[in-house]
C-alpha cells in the first residue's frame, strides 16, 4: 500500500509536463513531502511496536525490581509502595504520551475559530450539548479562558451555551480521562466523560435560564471582534507534528506532576491502613460529599497531580462518589479562575457559575455513592 | 514592518515577543514592536487564544509561541 515509489518514477522521468521556459522549476508537492512521510512510518510503526510491549510487560518487571533486585520483602510497608511506584509511573506517562499524541492530531481539525463558528446563533439546549462536546477536543487554556468568553458572545454564541463550553474544556480532558482509565478502569473513565458531559450541558443551561447577560460587564458586549486568526490548511504530515508537539508541550509540562501525585500515592498505598478512609471519606458519611466539593473548589491543581493521590484514597475505603467529586471540583473550578474571571463577569454571576457547577458536582457525588452501595 | 504582540501579561507573551524580536533581527527587517495588553484593543483583532503575533494588522500566530525558524518563515 506505498504509493511512493510511483511518484519517484514521475519526478525522475521525462513523463513530466515539459516547463514553461522562463518558469522555475517547482518541485511537485508530494515529491517534496515523501521523505517525512517515510520518516513517519519508519519510526512511527516500530515505535507503537516497542510501546506495546514494553507496556504488557510493565508488571512482572515492576514486581522483579521491587522484590528481586531490591530485595524488599513481599506484603511489606515499603515494598507495596515501591511496587506501585515503580509500575505505575511508567505505565501512565507511556499511555499519557500515546493519547495526548492522539488527540494533538484530532485538535488540528479543530480551533476556537472553528468552534465558535459552529456555536454561533445556536439555539439554547442542542448548543449546550454541541459545547460541551466541542469543550473536549477544542485546544483550551484556562489562561484564554477571557479572551475565548469574549470572542463567543459578541459573535452571537448565547452566554449559556458559552459556558458550557467553560465548564467542560477544562474538566473533561485528554489527561484526566488517561489517568483515570490507567488507575481505575475504563468504567470510571466513562463515568467521569459521561457525568463530566452531562454538568457541563445543564449548568450551562440552567445559566442560560437566568438570563443572566446583564451580569456581564458592559464593556464586553461593546466589544468589537475581529475575524481571528488566518485558518491554516493542514496536511498529515503538519497534524502528526502537531502532535508530537502537544507531547511535548503537554507531557513536558505535566510528567513532574504525575510522578509527585504517583508518589504520594504510593505512600498511601503502602503505609495508610486498609478501610483508614472509609470513617471520613466513606459511604456512611453523608457530609463527605459537600466537604470534598468545599475543599475542592480553591484547590488548584491539574488532573496529572490529583488523581493518582484519588486512586490511592479510594484503595484504602473512600467512596467513589466522594471522590469523583473532590476530584471534579479540583479541575473544573479554581481561585485563580474565578479571578481571571472577574475582569468580564460580575461577582453575582461568577458566584451563581461556581454555584451550579458545584451544586452540580455534589449530586453526581451523591448518585455515585448511592449506585455503588 | 510593523509587529504586535498580543497577550496580557503572560509568560508566553513576553517568550512570544523575545522569539519575534530575535526573528526580524536575523533577517534584517526594519521593524517595529508593540505588546498590546488591552483586552479590547485584543479583541478588535479577533484572537481568542493568547499570545498573538500580528504582522501588519494581520493575525499570524495564535495561542502558541513557534520556534524563531518558523517565525523568520512567517516574517519573510
Amino acid at each position: 500500500m506505498n504509493p511512493l515509489p510511483q511518484r519517484q518514477v514521475a519526478t525522475a522521468g521525462t513523463a513530466e509536463k515539459p516547463a514553461d521556459p522562463g518558469q522555475p522549476v517547482v518541485p511537485r508537492p508530494f515529491a517534496a513531502r515523501k521523505p517525512e512521510w517515510q520518516k513517519y512510518l519508519l519510526w512511527g510503526v516500530p515505535g507503537v511496536v516497542i510501546w506495546w510491549l514494553v507496556y504488557r510487560n510493565l508488571a512482572p518487571v515492576s514486581a522483579w525490581f521491587t522484590y528481586s533486585l531490591f530485595g524488599l520483602a513481599k506484603g511489606s510497608h515499603l515494598g507495596a509502595a515501591m511496587e506501585f511506584f515503580i509500575f505505575e509511573s511508567p505505565k501512565v506517562l507511556m499511555l499519557l504520551t500515546l493519547v495526548v499524541f492522539g488527540v494533538g492530531i484530532v485538535r488540528s481539525f479543530f480551533t476556537p475559530e472553528r468552534t465558535r463558528r459552529i456555536l454561533s446563533g445556536k439555539r439554547e439546549t442542542t448548543g449546550n450539548v454541541l459545547a460541551a462536546l466541542l469543550g473536549i477536543v477544542t485546544p483550551f487554556c484556562s489562561c484564554s479562558a477571557v479572551p475565548l468568553f469574549i470572542g463567543f458572545v459578541t459573535t452571537g454564541v448565547p452566554l449559556g451555551v458559552t459556558f458550557s463550553f467553560l465548564v467542560s474544556a477544562p474538566m473533561v480532558n485528554e489527561v484526566a480521562l488517561v489517568l483515570l482509565f490507567g488507575l481505575f478502569g475504563w468504567k470510571v473513565a466513562a463515568l467521569y466523560l459521561s457525568t463530566g458531559l452531562i454538568i457541563a450541558i445543564v449548568s450551562g443551561w440552567v445559566i442560560g435560564r437566568l438570563k443572566m447577560e446583564r451580569h456581564v460587564e458592559e464593556w464586553v458586549f461593546k466589544t468589537q471582534t475581529g475575524s481571528g486568526v488566518e485558518e491554516e490548511a493542514h496536511d498529515w504530515p503538519a497534524r502528526i507534528r502537531l502532535g508530537w508537539e502537544a507531547v511535548k508541550d503537554i507531557v513536558g509540562r505535566v510528567w513532574l506532576y504525575v510522578l509527585i501525585g504517583i508518589g504520594v500515592g504510593a505512600g498511601i498505598h503502602g503505609y495508610v491502613p486498609e478501610n483508614f478512609m472509609a470513617s471520613i471519606m466513606g459511604k456512611g458519611a453523608w457530609w463527605s460529599v459537600p466537604l470534598a466539593v468545599v475543599i475542592g473548589v480553591p484547590m488548584y491543581s491539574n488532573a496529572a497531580g490529583i488523581i493518582p493521590i484519588v486512586q490511592a484514597l479510594l484503595g484504602k475505603g473512600a467512596a467513589l462518589g466522594t471522590v469523583l467529586a473532590f476530584m471534579m471540583s479540583v479541575i473544573a473550578l479554581s481561585l485563580p479562575e474565578a479571578i481571571i474571571l472577574r475582569k468580564v463577569l460580575k461577582p453575582r454571576l461568577i458566584a451563581t457559575f461556581f454555584g451550579v457547577v458545584a451544586l452540580g458536582i455534589m449530586l453526581v457525588g451523591y448518585l455515585f455513592n448511592w449506585i455503588m452501595s | 514592518m510593523k509587529l504586535q504582540i498580543l497577550g496580557t501579561g503572560c509568560a508566553k507573551c513576553n517568550a512570544l515577543a523575545m522569539a519575534t524580536e530575535k526573528a526580524a533581527q536575523m533577517l534584517g527587517l526594519p521593524y517595529e514592536l508593540e505588546k498590546v495588553t488591552d483586552l479590547q484593543r485584543i479583541m478588535s483583532f479577533g484572537v481568542m487564544m493568547t499570545p498573538a503575533l500580528v504582522v501588519d494588522g494581520k493575525v499570524k500566530v495564535s495561542g502558541k509561541v513557534p520556534s524563531v525558524d518558523e517565525l523568520k518563515k512567517l516574517l519573510a
